[in-house]
């Protein structure tokens, strides 16, 4: 029998759910407003709301400033190259692990994900090493490697929840037609799992996108991303937080509108699988 | 001045550069008004001398770990990094730097103030040009001076100070008799305190090594500035780094504040500072019977990194962005309170200078700080607000977070002490001292 949900109840939990959501939404929302003050309004105690004269001052101060489409592009470039490699990387080692698994598959999840236990400081200087090495100091294709692998334990795990999801039956019934190993991952098992992939790659671009210690560490002046030019506004010695408001308004704008539009598919895609 | 400028900048490459091509050079920095102002200055220097500059500004203990990475694996990253009189020492003791011996005579090295020249050298060579300087001193309110009835003295004592501060103070309306730096971390409260105690008679280490939390000096002092703090400060001052008090005291929320000499030009500046026209100076104070003043040395400056292919572009660009000209092109278009302060002893000189309200007092301040003798007692180091050792910086991180639980009222003076004085007897002790 179907549960029964009263009218007061479903006005608490919209008020309650409202209510968490302006809660986690708030910072941004204050970044966002902090960035159309002047300096002196954006540190004024008590803080000012809305009552304040808005300004596009920040804006253009960090425009003329900073070369904001070449950080973008590098963000671009990097979150997309790395969460591209990560899938496609994945995607086998995850069908390998979901349908054909051994004794110790769990044992390698569960190795996989400890990684990401491990600081990234612990291990800067001998991947800063590595880097002056191979010439990837300050390039995108190195960070596009760091980033991938970074996130790729994430990437394997959520992608072989999904796949756990997907009756095996299926894939057999598609190598009993003759079905090569090739074609049951790319044209039947990839299919019946875009939801999850789709989830995958969002979330995964986000996290590459947002990733501010290497990104920080292994660039200088021509593979930095937005997180540098974020960082470039931060100041200890100096009351900046209205630029750094704006630098920090104009780095996650991107991210927020593509988090906007692809809300059905991140929601469906973390109630479905791997984080549900 | 500006044909001056060029003209100079123009000779100086036609003779260190001789037939060498135009380079682009990449410079990491800080995010400083007066780092920022150079940024927008730079194209004068590359139309002089056909060089390009790139630039990577950073958030400063970000920069800091960045370029201590960089320099330490030979990344070869930039060709000309900000740093402080910490590390420039240390560094130049490494072999990590190019020094800088043969800057020009145009450049006239000698007009660099002395202290400053000091902390940026190591055995008698410089290793890094200063583009500005600072110590610290106080910042007060001339308006609640005069309401407490007070007159502040151009060289106070910590007990004036806090009865003072006690004075000014009014919750009612919002006003903190004083605000000082709680903020954990080395370079934040970490210095303020190591200053307060080097005028208390305290020192860090003594001739061999030892750490010296477990002597009367620091337990005064600490003691002292809690209890003061206490009485006269501001809620929460345990969080309270520069930022923090810097907008209490532009709010008028502060009748006096002790912190670095740049802090001036912002609190004088009517655009951001409430209290801009009510804002007097003095030399940071000591107490009663002691020599010392709690006053730091401070330097942002210039240093080629040793290996860079590119040092003669990079020390013509030092020796441009740390000229006697670049001031002059800084004060031309934006006034002489904005120009790049306490580095050279020629800007003291200059009459324009000399009407900046807190010009001299920063001064004094400088010469008043004494890097290679620190302390009432004989130390085995160098540094005032710190302790030239490559050691230092985590383990100061560490001490000052004991301290700033103090402030917050979580554990006791003595508690904290005694932690310190153990962490930092292991920490040395396994570095080999």
């Amino acid at each position: 029998m179907a549960r029964t949900v009263t009218t007061p109840r479903k006005l608490i939990n919209t008020a309650f759910a409202w209510a968490v959501g302006l809660l986690i939404f708030f910072p941004i929302l204050w970044t966002i407003l902090t960035s159309f003050k002047t300096e002196a309004q954006a540190i004024a105690s008590p803080p000012i709301f809305l009552n304040f004269d808005w300004t596009l001052e920040n804006y253009a101060v960090v425009q003329e400033r900073s070369n904001y489409m070449r950080y973008l592009w590098n963000s671009i470039i990097i979150a997309g190259g790395s969460t591209l490699l990560g899938v496609i990387v994945a995607v086998p080692a995850a069908w390998a692990m979901a349908f054909v698994p051994s004794a110790r598959t769990k044992d390698i999840l569960l190795w996989m994900l400890s990684t990401k236990m491990l600081p990234a400081v612990g291990v800067l200087y001998p991947i800063y090493l590595l880097f002056i090495q191979l010439g990837l100091l300050d390039s995108r294709a190195g960070l596009v490697v760091v980033l991938m692998l970074i996130n790729l334990p994430i990437i394997v795990w959520m992608l072989y929840t999904y796949f756990r999801e997907i009756p095996g039956d299926i894939l057999e019934a598609a190598r009993m037609d003759g079905a090569s190993l090739k074609e049951e991952i790319l044209y039947i098992l990839t299919p019946m799992a875009v939801p999850g992939i789709a989830s995958t790659v969002l979330l995964n671009f986000i996290l590459a996108w947002n990733e501010a210690f290497w990104t920080l560490n292994l660039t200088a002046v021509n593979a930095a991303p937005l997180t540098a030019f974020i960082a470039s506004y931060s100041s200890p010695e100096g009351l900046f937080f209205a630029k750094l408001s704006a630098a920090s308004t104009m780095a996650i704008a991107p991210i927020l509108i593509l988090g906007w539009f692809s809300q059905k598919q991140l929601v469906r895609g973390l109630t479905f699988g791997a984080v549900k | 001045m500006y044909l001056k400028s060029v003209l100079w900048a123009a000779s100086a490459a036609a003779l260190t550069a001789g037939a060498a091509s135009a380079e682009t050079i990449t410079i990491a920095t800080v995010n400083n008004g007066d780092m920022i102002r150079m940024q927008k200055y730079t194209d004068k220097f590359t139309e002089a001398t056909g060089h390009e500059v790139e630039w990577v500004t950073l958030e400063e203990n970000v920069l800091r770990q960045r370029v201590t990475t960089d320099i330490s694996t030979k990344g070869g990253q930039f060709d000309i990094m900000t740093i402080g009189m910490y590390e420039t020492p240390i560094w130049g003791a490494n072999g990590w730097l190019v020094p800088l011996d043969d800057l020009s005579a145009e450049y006239d090295v000698d007009d660099i103030l002395p202290a400053m020249r000091g902390g940026l050298s190591h055995e008698g060579t410089l290793y890094a040009a200063p583009f500005y300087g600072e110590s610290s001193m106080i910042m007060y309110r001339t308006d609640l001076m005069e309401k407490a009835g007070l007159e502040m003295p151009e060289a106070p004592t910590w007990q004036f100070i806090r009865e003072a501060a006690a004075k000014m103070t009014d919750r009612d309306n919002d006003i903190n008799g004083i605000c000082l730096r709680g903020k954990a971390g080395w370079g934040e409260g970490g210095a303020f305190i190591t200053v307060t105690a080097n005028s208390f008679g305290a020192r860090w280490f003594d001739m061999d090594w030892n750490p010296q939390f477990d002597q009367p000096e620091w337990k005064e002092a600490l003691t002292f500035f809690v209890d003061m703090m206490n009485e006269s400060g501001p809620a929460g001052y345990a969080t309270n780094g520069f930022n923090e008090n810097l907008s209490l005291f532009q709010q008028g929320k502060c009748g006096m504040w002790i912190d670095a000499t740049v802090a001036a030009s912002f609190v004088t500046n009517p655009n951001d500072s409430t209290v801009a026209d009510k804002v007097g100076f003095a030399l940071a104070p000591n107490s009663e019977g002691v020599d010392k003043r709690a006053n730091w040395l401070w330097a942002w400056a210039l240093a080629i990194p040793a290996g860079t292919q590119k040092e003669d572009a990079a020390k013509q660009f030092i020796e441009w962005a740390t000229s006697k000209d670049y001031i002059e092109l800084v004060a031309e278009n934006e006034g002489w309170a904005n120009v790049p302060p306490g580095a050279r002893q020629s800007l003291y000189d200059n009459p324009n200078y000399k009407d900046i309200p807190f010009a001299q007092m920063t001064l004094k301040s400088i010469l008043a700080a004494d890097p290679e003798n620190c302390c009432v007692k004989p130390t085995p180091y160098t540094g005032i607000q710190f302790v030239a050792i490559p050691e230092f910086a985590g383990i100061a991180t560490q001490v000052s977070q004991e301290f700033s639980a103090v402030y917050a009222g979580q554990q006791s003076v003595d508690e904290a002490l005694a932690k310190a004085q153990a962490f930092t007897a292991e920490e040395m002790e396994a570095a080999g001292y």
